[in-house]
């Protein structure tokens, strides 16, 4: 008996979505990324590593992309924990990554502020442009489409967020030029808020 | 009401997060100096007679915070300051850490020196990649110069403030998630009590605090509790910082007293309606509280004001929407986001949350039926306070303000069989059935 007519209950949202990560190549810290998680568990008391899960786990993102199976049981290592722990907490956040992603991740955000200002628009004609769905990463294997919940910056919507850097204030012409920009001359090639705020 | 900003003066300034800039200009430290000439029980005095209320959502007395603290306990205490600014409207705690980033830091360390911890974290959201970077540059200055580390000013105090980076969870701004979240779990709610201030983080006495909440500390140390409670209405002093955005014409950050009305803050601040459209409706206080019409909006933007009104101040983050905008598509809108952001630990709020975007889906799509909309209030009824944590009320609200301010909306949907208030803002696609 279903809750809805029309929501048939255990199927599809219901059911399990775990999803593992791929195994990936075997994976250690560089020796800089060794010593950086080092300095950042100092920051935690000596018996409470298992803090620094999240600053590892970008780590291993940085140097792969993604977060890998092999990344997490080098994680659980550093750390001292199970593999079990790690996984949990990496796909409980959304921004690790589970599977391997185009070099530029495009991420548009989709809540109700930088609606009101078109990032519906936007997300549709990123993805025409590059032929792939939110999700998707398209042919080339360069960009990664997806849709991200309220970044924060909705006096500057709508905001598209390319790999760690903002770009706002797009409009549905902006973005597939930002596109270009990105195919020329890469994140150099930006001047989103991230690149423009004085160093 | 023009006031005089205080936590946000001269912040379009070239290099204001700099500390020369913060000595220089700005009264720099000095709160900090004047904290540790006091004792600890002074300050925590001092933040109480001004009244000052958390910035965060829901507007507790700091002092009050501060004073259960657990100080007779053997174990450490410690300062968590919530960055994780997530709540859907609302961008004030990244203009404060972007423009002036000592001002954070000097309320961490005074924060720390009330309640006998030596430890701050700054748990930052992990989109606010560029903002760490220069909290971070911030508190390296501080530290070189004496202003965090071993002995400040020679009284034998010694204060570290670390940041602590998300990784992208809403959840992590609630009180226990962002503490568990610090412990490298996930961000999942606790059952309270026992509350942070007796079992936070690492089962140790905690504070938990927002950035505006701690950056108005300094100014009530070094001002005064009387100052500070002066600039607002009774119970609502201070300085307030608000978020105006959506259609207006200037959308931005805003500091100003909670004498300022609603109205005046669109239409003064934020320059009104963009493009001669007319005002349909006003979020006050973040997607997790309901919606002002028109005609209500002619209230002081206080906590006690809006909540007269029939909603709250919340994290003072307003999404103005013009008449051209579909509550359907709205709380289907914030509904997809609470829906995703649900941490899953309580039934009603993963599940149910589930349930109100899809038949949401269905009736913007047209395929919806009448009972269908006593269904919504039916389901959104049983997850509002029916979890854990604040969040299964803040996914209802949406459904349920929608409903009783434009149910006339939902019913034409269905009568319909289609969206009847499209916009070309919107996508051109129809909407998908997921």
């Amino acid at each position: 008996m279903s809750f809805h007519p029309e929501i048939p209950y255990a199927t599809g949202q219901h059911r399990s979505e775990r999803l593992l990560s791929p195994e990936g190549e075997p994976f250690a810290f560089t020796p800089e990324q060794r010593a950086r998680f080092d300095e950042l568990a100092s920051h935690y008391p000596p018996e409470q590593r298992k803090s620094t899960v999240l600053y590892a786990l970008f780590m291993v993102q940085e140097q792969i992309g993604y977060v890998s199976r092999n990344g997490m049981r080098h994680v659980a290592e550093v750390i001292g924990c199970t593999p079990a722990e790690v996984e949990d907490v990496a796909t409980y956040y959304a921004m690790f990554y589970k599977q391997p992603t185009g070099t530029f991740v495009i991420q548009v955000c989709r809540t109700l502020s930088c609606a009101l200002k078109g990032a519906e628009r936007v997300t549709e004609e990123i993805a025409h442009a590059l032929h792939i769905k939110p999700g998707e990463t398209d042919k080339s294997g360069m960009f990664t489409l997806l849709e991200v919940e309220c970044l924060g910056a909705c006096d500057r919507a709508p905001v598209v967020m390319v790999n760690d850097g903002w770009q706002e204030c797009q409009t549905p012409e902006s973005a597939v030029k930002l596109l270009d920009v990105i195919r020329a001359s890469g994140e150099a090639g930006l001047s989103g808020c991230v690149h423009r705020v004085e160093k | 009401m023009a006031m005089e900003p205080v936590l946000t003066p001269l912040v379009r300034e070239p290099g204001s997060y700099t500390l020369d800039f913060y000595l220089q200009r700005l009264d720099g430290y000095q709160g900090l100096r004047k904290a540790l000439g006091m004792t600890p029980d002074q300050v925590v005095d001092a933040v109480k007679a001004s009244g000052l209320r958390g910035r965060g959502g829901a507007g507790f007395p700091t002092g009050m915070k501060w004073q259960f603290v657990d100080k007779k306990s053997p174990k450490p205490k410690y300062i968590c300051c919530n960055a994780d600014e997530s709540e859907p409207g609302t961008f004030k705690d990244h203009l404060l850490m972007e423009r002036n980033p000592h001002l954070l830091v000097e309320g961490c360390a005074i924060g720390c020196y009330a309640i006998g911890s030596s430890v701050a974290y700054i748990y930052i959201r992990g989109e606010f990649l560029h903002v760490q970077h220069h909290l971070e540059a911030a508190i390296a200055e501080a530290y070189k110069a004496g202003y965090l580390g071993k002995n400040i000013f020679g009284t034998g105090f010694n204060c570290d403030v670390y940041v602590h980076r998300g990784a992208g969870a809403y959840e992590a701004g609630e009180e226990t998630a962002l503490i568990e979240s610090l412990e490298g779990k996930r961000a999942q709610p606790r059952i309270k009590p026992p509350f942070p201030a007796v079992e936070g983080l690492y089962g140790c006495p905690t504070a938990v605090n927002n950035v505006e909440t701690l950056c108005n500390v300094p100014s009530i140390v070094l001002k005064g509790a009387e100052w500070f409670a002066a600039l607002g209405p009774e119970k609502n002093g201070g300085p307030k910082l608000f978020c105006v955005s959506g259609h207006v014409v200037t959308p931005g950050v805003f500091e100003a007293s909670m004498h300022t009305t609603v109205k005046s803050l669109i239409y003064d601040y934020a320059g009104g309606i963009a493009n001669g459209r007319q005002l349909k409706a006003v979020i006050p206080g973040g997607s997790s509280v309901p919606i002002l019409l028109p005609d209500q909006i002619d209230i002081p933007a206080s906590f006690d004001g809006v909540m007269k009104a029939g909603s709250m101040l919340g994290s003072a983050g307003m999404i103005v929407m013009d008449d051209t905008t579909c509550m359907v598509w709205v709380a289907r809108n914030l509904l997809h986001f609470y829906r995703h952001e649900s941490c899953g630990k309580c039934t009603p709020c993963r599940e149910g949350g589930d349930w109100l975007y899809k038949m949401l889906g269905k009736i913007e799509r047209g395929e919806g039926q009448m009972r269908d909309i006593e269904l919504l209030l039916s389901v959104a009824d049983n997850v509002a306070g029916k979890t854990l944590c604040a969040f299964g009320d803040a996914a209802a609200t949406p459904v349920l303000t929608t409903i009783k301010q434009f149910r006339h909306e939902f019913e034409a949907h269905i009568r319909e069989g289609r969206c009847t208030c499209p916009a070309e803002w919107r996508a051109k696609e129809p909407v998908a059935a997921h």
